[in-house]
């Protein structure tokens, strides 16, 4: 049992290495479609602001890790710390640096990258859950550093970071439709680059490593370069969303914002929409962030002021571990393949032979 | 100089609590292969039960007894819906479970029993003792205690009894135990009992010192680099990891943590383990794997 | 087809997330309190108590005096695990009301959940709550009009510790060369208090020793080896949650009496002290909320909501403990502030803008604290559109091994002192975001 265990590998593929030849050629369209100006026409402030933002920041998060250890087979619980960086280097650019905050996040998702890379660096010898719970050294370190040197909080008096007004290129995106689009932009554009990179050379190499770092590296792919390089790009990806978290969703942040259950969060999110997909983060991101709201919807509906309050909340909080345990029970591959078999099914429907 | 010894013989000792906690993981991880998050969550189920039956008025030893029979339940209960269900998944999945699980088994004890702090008394005087001029706690001391015969009576328990052989060959080769008509489940329930009887321990020690309350919970961030410094597999390796991590973070944030603020502990183990890792990387005391293509 | 009950599931799921809870029609006579609240998680054990308090004093509103002025609170629960970015999904959940009835206020129960929403509740007109905690510079009301970090900010705090230490020694000349040591918990709160205190120290010329504890803090022999190296006359403790109780436990070990630790607002109740056993035995703490079960109040409370089996306690033992106490407290301040505003704009539910103008003209003198029952428990207050605090004292309370004795009245903070430094923070904050400061006088 422990030879299989030490490594993170699933014997099940997790992804295909060649893609799907039949793709639904107008879906990706229509969603965008869907996206860009269906939602905003019906979406409210509370669903734009508080649902859909968070929503589309998370998914950007899960992309990134789901890049690391979906692709790449690197697991990680470092993605707290590392958004952490994202949006405190976002700040000390504006601040210290006095950049435009687009410049300003694009600068930090670089520098995230940076940190990402420094941490990946024992990958070469750290395998499996040693490298994981390793990973944990980022989560605390960056928490540990963000509140102990002011400088990085601008000597502000209790270690948060706040941006003056949100601004983009001179115009006040601070309504909830503006902080929506710009969410939705930049996810959709890294999603598009991130769907390229799997598929590129290097997306390929991050398959091979994630199946087999030694038969990778027979077969003469660079390993070493290649673990070091997906953790820089996942770190990429994760510095965004944490800039992204802290100034177009939650207007100030300070590391308790991006603690260590951020960072299981997020591996919720790949785990739970598929790992090795680009869809399942955000199908991940949905569940992970919807199910909390839907189950206390329906439990204080049912329930509140008939309950003790402290044992509903407490109730809802085992519902929820008992629906993640049920869906890896009965979805192995993510709710992404879910998904997938079900589009499968309905395009031969009716006539299913 | 009696600083640095004082600190040296306190941070040894303090390290052994946190070799309580690994002890339970590795159990688990030896004989199923499965990174059990949810050590803490049990941890602190395992110590809150124990401390509401006490305040419900029932002696030491009966509650006890109770603890320890609704621990085997729930372990035959985890068997049962989380890992047969989940068997010969990746050991990701297997994690996630846990993480799951952990959810479960917080919200069961905060829901069940309350939010309340519980103060646990076990007699133990927590008066500084002097050896010459260096001060060690008495606490300290039998928690050491404690840590050391918990590993003697588990390395006995795998070494003479049946179902310790047993338990080592499915940590050997699972299928040729399998095929030599071991009960795998049976021995998965076995593990996952003991663990959390381990967890008992650790969590009135732990209780003891801090009051039972959700935060014990967290002790489990201190038992990781405990845990991959010694090693998944090895019971040795989790006290002589606590004992180097006890070591090294108390003397970092005495002599290394004023230069650079304070409040190190946190990440300083994981950087200590990483260290360890790079020249072992599967721990001081864990089995290397061959890899084959 | 085990796959079409998953996806009916999910949508199932999202369904119920997307449907708006039923609207029963209101008559317009409510006035919307929503509550983030947390019983689940690490900090639970603070909150279901003080939760209690706070519920059980809107039920003794609503049900004995029939609400505030015929308005009755219409109160509303989300759970939150004490994390900002939860918070802030519930505030902007809430913040338009529900079914017809305003908000007039919202109490964002944690210091880094009032960083976080402090801009979105000025441009929501939407006052911020926050008693004994907050932004200590959003006191300068001129500046902040919509956050309040009511009746005791973290300034004030340190000021009444030194001022107490003053009072034990025998006046603040012999504060001179005395060593004062922090112990504080490593995070935005335990820091909160840093400029105040070095402010002190220059003033009075004591030693100042700041010593962190990192989060979560179950584990402090470094810390206190290093106090005990110190050798220091007095320790400030500001920990919270598990780190206090650890704290007070490792100081023993360290041979550090109790009786020269002096515990913050947030290191003071009785669940921080009962688990360190009799290590806290003297150990003294700052109770701008004081513990105890016999005030006017609770006996009002007593006969109206416990004895009636009204109240949100699980268990009877904890009425009148420093949580619940926080709880009562808190919801007195927001009645009272409701009360103010009714004042002016009439008796009706009042929206975030009239919620304000009735906080910063919230004045709760000796004569009306004797009205209400919480002589003793509430310290006189008095806001001005300029000054969001209001009250900066406290009283002392000594545990004794069994329960918490109040040994001082209150203890006022020196606050002449301390505002110019809040003020100059107001002051930078103002002008990194650009905001013309009010004038203290024009609104009446």
């Amino acid at each position: 049992m422990t030879h299989v265990s030490q490594t993170l590998s699933s014997s099940a593929p997790l992804a295909p290495l060649t893609l799907p030849a039949r793709r639904p050629r107008l879906a990706l369209p229509a969603l965008l479609l869907l996206a860009f100006v269906a939602v905003p026409l019906v979406g409210n402030d509370y669903w734009l602001g508080a649902i859909l933002v968070p929503f589309l920041i998370l998914s950007l998060a899960g992309l990134g890790l789901n890049l690391l250890t979906g692709y790449a087979g690197q697991t990680s619980l470092g993605s707290g710390g590392f958004m952490a960086v994202g949006a405190f280097a976002t700040f000390g650019f504006v601040v210290h640096g006095g950049l435009p905050l687009p410049v300003a996040v694009f600068l930090a998702g670089l520098v995230t990258a940076g940190a990402g890379l420094l941490f990946g660096l024992p990958s070469d010898r750290i395998k499996g859950f040693y490298l994981m719970v390793s990973s944990l050294a980022a989560q605390f370190f960056f928490e540990w550093l963000f509140q102990k040197f002011p400088w990085f909080y601008n000597y502000g008096s209790s270690g948060t970071i706040a941006l003056p007004r949100f601004e983009i290129f001179g115009l006040n995106a601070g309504s909830a439709l503006g902080r929506y689009y710009v969410t939705l932009a930049v996810v959709a554009v890294l999603t598009w680059i991130a769907a390229n990179l799997v598929r590129s050379q290097t997306g390929r190499s991050f398959m091979a490593i994630r199946d087999m770092d030694t038969a990778a590296a027979v077969i003469g792919i660079p390993v070493y370069r290649t673990k070091v390089l997906a953790f820089a790009v996942s770190s990429f990806y994760l510095g965004i969303a944490g800039a992204l978290w802290a100034f177009v969703y939650l207007g100030s942040a300070s590391v308790q914002s991006f603690g260590i259950s951020r960072s299981f969060q997020v591996l919720f999110i790949i785990i739970i929409g598929g790992m090795g997909s680009i869809s399942g983060n955000f199908i991940g991101a949905a569940f992970i962030s919807l199910l909390p709201l839907a189950i206390d919807y329906t439990a204080q509906y049912f329930f509140a002021g008939h309950v003790d309050a402290g044992l509903l909340q407490n109730t809802q909080k085992a519902i929820f571990g008992v629906l993640i345990i049920w869906f890896l029970i009965k979805e192995p591959d993510g709710l992404a393949r879910l998904f997938r078999n079900l589009g499968e099914r309905l395009s031969n429907w009716p006539l299913r032979f | 100089m009696n600083l640095f010894l004082e600190t040296l013989i306190g941070g040894l000792l303090a390290g052994t609590m946190y070799s309580l906690v690994a002890i339970g993981f590795v159990l688990i991880y030896k004989a199923s292969g499965v990174f059990n998050f949810a050590q803490g969550s049990i941890l602190l189920f395992a110590a809150l039960t124990f401390v509401t039956l006490l305040e419900q008025g029932l002696p030491f030893a009966a509650a006890l007894a109770v603890t320890i029979l609704i621990l085997i339940l729930g372990a035959i209960l985890i068997e049962r819906t989380v890992l047969r269900p989940l068997a010969n998944r990746s050991p990701m999945t297997l994690f996630m479970a846990t993480l799951g699980l952990s959810y479960v088994v917080e919200g069961a004890a905060q829901g069940l029993m309350g939010a309340q702090v519980h103060a646990l008394d076990l007699g133990i005087e927590d008066v500084p003792i002097f050896i010459g001029d260096v001060l060690i706690s008495q606490f300290d001391l039998v928690a050491a205690a404690t840590a050391v015969a918990l590993a003697l009576v588990l390395a006995l328990l795998f070494n003479n009894t049946r179902i310790g052989i047993s338990l080592r060959a499915v940590a050997d080769d699972t299928r040729a135990a399998l095929s030599i008509g071991i009960n795998l489940n049976r021995i998965w329930q076995i593990v996952w009992a003991v663990a959390g009887i381990v967890g008992l321990v650790a969590g009135m020690l732990w209780g003891a010192r801090q009051g039972i309350q959700f935060s014990l919970s967290l002790v489990v961030l201190k038992a990781l680099p405990v845990l991959i410094i010694g090693g998944f597999t090895s019971i040795g390796g989790a006290i002589v990891g606590g004992l180097i991590v006890g070591a090294a973070e108390n003397l970092a944030e005495t002599y290394v943590g004023p230069y650079i603020g304070g409040g190190i502990t946190p990440w300083f183990p994981y950087f200590l383990a990483i260290a360890f890792l790079y020249i072992r990387p599967a721990g001081l005391f864990g089995e290397r794997t061959l890899e084959r293509v | 087809m085990k796959r079409l009950v998953l996806t009916a599931l999910l949508a199932a799921g999202v369904a119920a997330t997307a449907l708006a809870p039923p609207s029963a029609h209101a008559d317009g006579k409510e006035q919307y309190v929503p509550l983030p609240t947390y019983r689940v998680g690490p900090y639970a054990s603070s909150g279901t108590l003080w939760w209690a308090g706070t519920l059980d004093y809107f039920r003794y509103i609503n049900e004995v005096e029939g609400g505030i002025n015929g308005v009755k609170l219409k109160i509303e629960e989300f759970e939150t695990e004490w994390s900002p970015d939860r918070t802030v999904e519930v505030y902007e959940r809430v913040k338009n009301g529900k079914d017809g009835a305003p908000v007039a206020f919202f109490f964002t129960h944690g210091t880094p959940a009032s960083y976080a929403l402090i801009e979105k509740g000025a441009a929501d007109k939407i006052p911020l709550i926050d008693p004994a905690g907050g932004r200590t510079e959003s006191t300068d009301g001129t500046v902040f009009p919509y956050a309040f970090p009511l009746l005791f900010n973290y300034f004030s705090q340190a000021s009444v510790g030194i001022n107490y230490i003053a009072q034990k020694e025998g006046g603040f000349d012999k504060l001179k060369g005395k060593k004062i040591v922090t112990v504080y918990h490593d995070s935005a709160y335990g820091r909160e208090t840093q400029a105040a205190v070095n402010l002190l120290a220059k003033k009075y010329g004591f030693e100042n020793f700041q010593i962190p504890v990192a989060d979560p803090g179950n584990e402090q022999s470094p810390q206190w080896r290093q106090v005990r190296e110190i050798k220091p006359d007095w320790v400030f403790l500001r920990t919270w949650g598990v780190s206090t109780p650890v704290a007070i436990k490792t100081a023993q070990r360290f041979g550090i009496p109790a009786d020269r630790i002096i515990g913050d607002v947030w290191a003071g109740s009785e669940a921080d002290v009962i688990p360190a056993g009799t290590a806290a035995k003297g150990y003294q703490a700052l109770a701008p909320y004081p513990g105890g079960p016999n005030f006017e109040i609770h006996d009002r409370l007593r006969k109206a909501i416990l004895d009636t089996g009204k109240s949100d306690l699980k268990d009877k033992k904890f009425f009148g403990a420093v949580y619940y106490n926080i709880g009562l407290i808190n919801a007195v301040l927001a009645v009272e502030a409701l009360r103010a505003g009714q004042a002016k704009f009439g008796n009706r539910p009042l929206n975030g803008e009239e919620g304000r103008w009735g906080f910063e003209h919230l004045t709760i003198d000796d004569a009306r604290l004797k009205e209400i029952g919480f002589q003793g428990l509430l310290q006189p207050i008095k806001l001005t559109p300029a000054d969001h605090e209001g009250g900066g004292a406290a009283r002392i309370q000594q545990w004794d091994g069994e329960k918490w004795v109040l040994v001082t009245d209150w203890i006022q903070a020196d606050r002449d002192t301390l505002r110019p430094l809040i003020e100059a923070k107001a002051a930078a904050y103002a002008k990194e975001h650009s905001i013309t400061p009010r004038s203290p006088t024009a609104e009446n």
